[in-house]
């Protein structure tokens, strides 16, 4: 197991080089000069020389990016040219919200996503088989900030029982919270547990054609209980797994609910810094981002090697 | 190839039937394919005959129509500088089946050979080229499109190749999973025996079996580039205003919720319509290739 965990931490760095030359390298997109782009409408020549200094941008391109990594690996993301804070500390103040968000999403999709897609294959090729497929495909191609808008006009301006944006946190008040980020959860959670549903009725289906299945029901079982106690435990892992990937369409989608729901957390930040310009804080997001995911990725791939035995050495 | 099939009797040429004509019965007995080919077929007429098909002009503002409900004048309402919203739902068409077809034109031709290559070739080559491709997957979908079309400057063009190079590295993977698979196939070997060189072989004899994965998966990823194009034109990232599009509609749709909320029901209408005539196509595509099917 520890040769395993070691093999995949090495092929980590591989791929976190190439996450740091991609990050880094769109800086190169900009186009001109990017000193006189980040001095935005001053054209100080004095304050384009500072910022050429302050950046290093009057180095070769290998040396800025050896520097950029160094401050990288020191903890410093740079500077955000809009609020003067470092990068690092405006990405950890709005963590919390979106992981608030994140989590409440996650337990929305685990019971729409997974009961829809035991329901369907219990009851394959019936009106439930149907619906829950219907659901899927409805969660797969709905835009999420449509989602979103519609939600807002049906509970905030017609039925006036959620507000329609704005943040409260938890600690402050959990009721008043909860009403804040239900509706984007439901937004972020909606398109997850649509795919958590495939994935579900597919790995059920597959199972409940499996020999211990045939077993239980042999020796006359409640249905019930072959269903979850049989079935459900063992489809549940591909299906855990799977979802870990659905991490980035949290995260992606959480950039655009965020804007829709006024929610100060991470998808508002980079929105925000796009607007202004602030790219030093446009590079840090992706960067936390892809490295969140990444180590996510491989704790999923343990887990997913822990819970079955037959990948154990 | 033509005379042999000359040779054949009657009976048995008419039971040959090529893979292309088999997959297309195939995906026509499908109900949800055959209503995804119509409903984007309804948008590709919109698409072509805009002009003709569009009551107004989509951008000339009118200050004695703003905000209108739906009527018989303008069936989806007027916006807040007094557009019709239905011809501005017909235009976006453009830019949005535009968005999503060239954008993954860009992915697949980038990611196609790279893949390819990749897989054929494997060693060094293979190597450098997965570690890139799960460097790009490890960053999120949209918030590395939203990067690159920040970084490249707001434009619809712009857009579009942020979204294709963001797509790129699942063709890659695709192709280059699928070419591992194939190669190790007898009829390769048999190729490489004959003394066929290896560009032949992969373009002659690896390509043309892959080709379902990948059309299946471009159809899909359409339908992802649509909603993607959509959600950059409503960040102002793409569409650049006045031009329609259907993101940049529901962005302004969003500040008229209690006095015009018709702004925002059609275009996201329109988006999750086209989308989900993608998916089922792709859906469709993938049981009518798959030869294990009946």
């Amino acid at each position: 197991m520890l040769k395993f965990i070691g093999k995949r931490l090495l092929q980590l760095i591989p791929t976190l080089f190439f996450v740091s030359v991609l990050i880094f390298s769109l800086q190169q997109l900009l186009p001109g000069d990017p000193a006189l782009v980040m001095a935005g409408e001053e054209r100080d020549p004095q304050v384009i020389e500072q910022i050429r200094k302050q950046y290093r941008l009057d180095q070769p391109l290998p040396l800025q990016y050896v520097y950029w990594v160094k401050g990288v690996f020191s903890g410093n993301l740079g500077e955000s040219m809009r609020v003067k804070e470092p990068v690092l500390k405006l990405i950890l103040e709005k963590l919390p919200v979106t992981m608030q968000l994140a989590s409440m999403a996650i337990v929305i999709a685990l019971t729409i996503g997974i009961s829809a897609g035991v329901i369907a294959a219990v009851k394959k090729d019936t009106v439930w088989d149907y619906g829950a497929n219907i659901f899927a495909l409805w969660g797969l191609s709905t835009p999420n900030f449509w989602l979103g808008i519609m939600l807002i006009f049906l509970f905030s301006v017609q039925l006036g029982w959620l507000p329609a944006s704005g943040y409260v946190r938890l600690k402050d008040n959990w009721e008043a919270s909860l009403a804040s980020t239900i509706m984007p959860a439901f937004v972020l959670g909606n398109a997850i547990a649509a795919v958590l549903m495939r994935h579900t009725r597919s790995a059920m289906l597959q199972v409940l054609e499996s020999d211990y299945v045939r077993t239980a029901r042999a020796k006359g079982l409640l249905e019930r209980r072959i269903i979850v106690k049989h079935a459900l435990r063992n489809a549940l892992t591909p299906v855990i797994t799977l979802g870990a990937l659905e991490f980035g369409t949290l995260l992606s989608g959480a950039v655009l609910t965020e804007q829709i729901f006024t929610i100060p957390g991470f998808g508002k930040l980079i929105v925000d810094a796009v607007f202004n310009r602030d790219y030093a804080v446009v590079q840090g997001v992706v960067l936390v981002t892809a490295t969140m995911f990444i180590v996510l990725n491989l704790l999923a791939d343990v887990a997913y090697h822990l819970v079955n035995p037959r990948l154990r050495p | 190839m033509a005379d042999t099939a000359q040779a054949l009797p009657l009976t048995e040429r008419m039971a040959v039937e090529s893979p292309a004509r088999r997959a297309w019965r195939r995906l026509l007995r499908r109900k949800g394919a055959v209503f995804g080919l119509c409903v984007l077929g309804v948008f590709v007429v919109f698409a072509v005959l805009a002009p003709l098909i569009a009551p107004y002009d989509p951008i000339v503002q009118s200050w004695s129509a703003v905000r209108k409900p739906p009527s018989f004048l303008h069936i989806f309402g007027t916006d807040d500088v007094g557009r019709d919203v239905f011809s501005r739902v017909v235009y976006g068409t453009r830019a949005s089946l535009f968005a999503g077809v060239i954008s993954v034109s860009i992915a697949v031709s980038v990611g196609v050979p790279l893949g390819l290559t990749a897989g054929y070739r494997g060693g060094l080559i293979d190597a450098l080229v997965s570690r890139m491709t799960d460097a790009m997957l490890a960053c999120p979908f949209i918030i590395l499109a939203i990067a690159l079309a920040a970084f490249l400057g707001p434009s619809l063009g712009n857009a579009m190749i942020a979204i294709g190079i963001t797509t790129t590295p699942i063709f890659v993977r695709l192709t280059r999973g699928q070419a591992m698979q194939v190669k190790v196939e007898e009829y390769i070997e048999a190729a490489r025996a004959v003394g066929n060189p290896r560009w032949r072989i992969a373009l002659v004899h690896i390509l043309p079996n892959i080709f379902p994965a990948i059309l299946v998966q471009a159809t899909l990823s359409i339908a992802t580039a649509i909603i993607a194009e959509a959600a950059l034109s409503f960040l102002g990232l793409g569409q650049q205003p006045p031009q329609p599009s259907w993101g940049s509609m529901l962005d302004s749709a969003q500040r008229f919720l209690t006095t015009a909320p018709w702004m925002a029901v059609w275009p996201g209408l329109a988006i999750f319509l086209s989308v989900l005539s993608f998916n089922l196509i792709g859906d469709g595509l993938r049981d009518a290739l798959d030869p294990r099917s009946r």
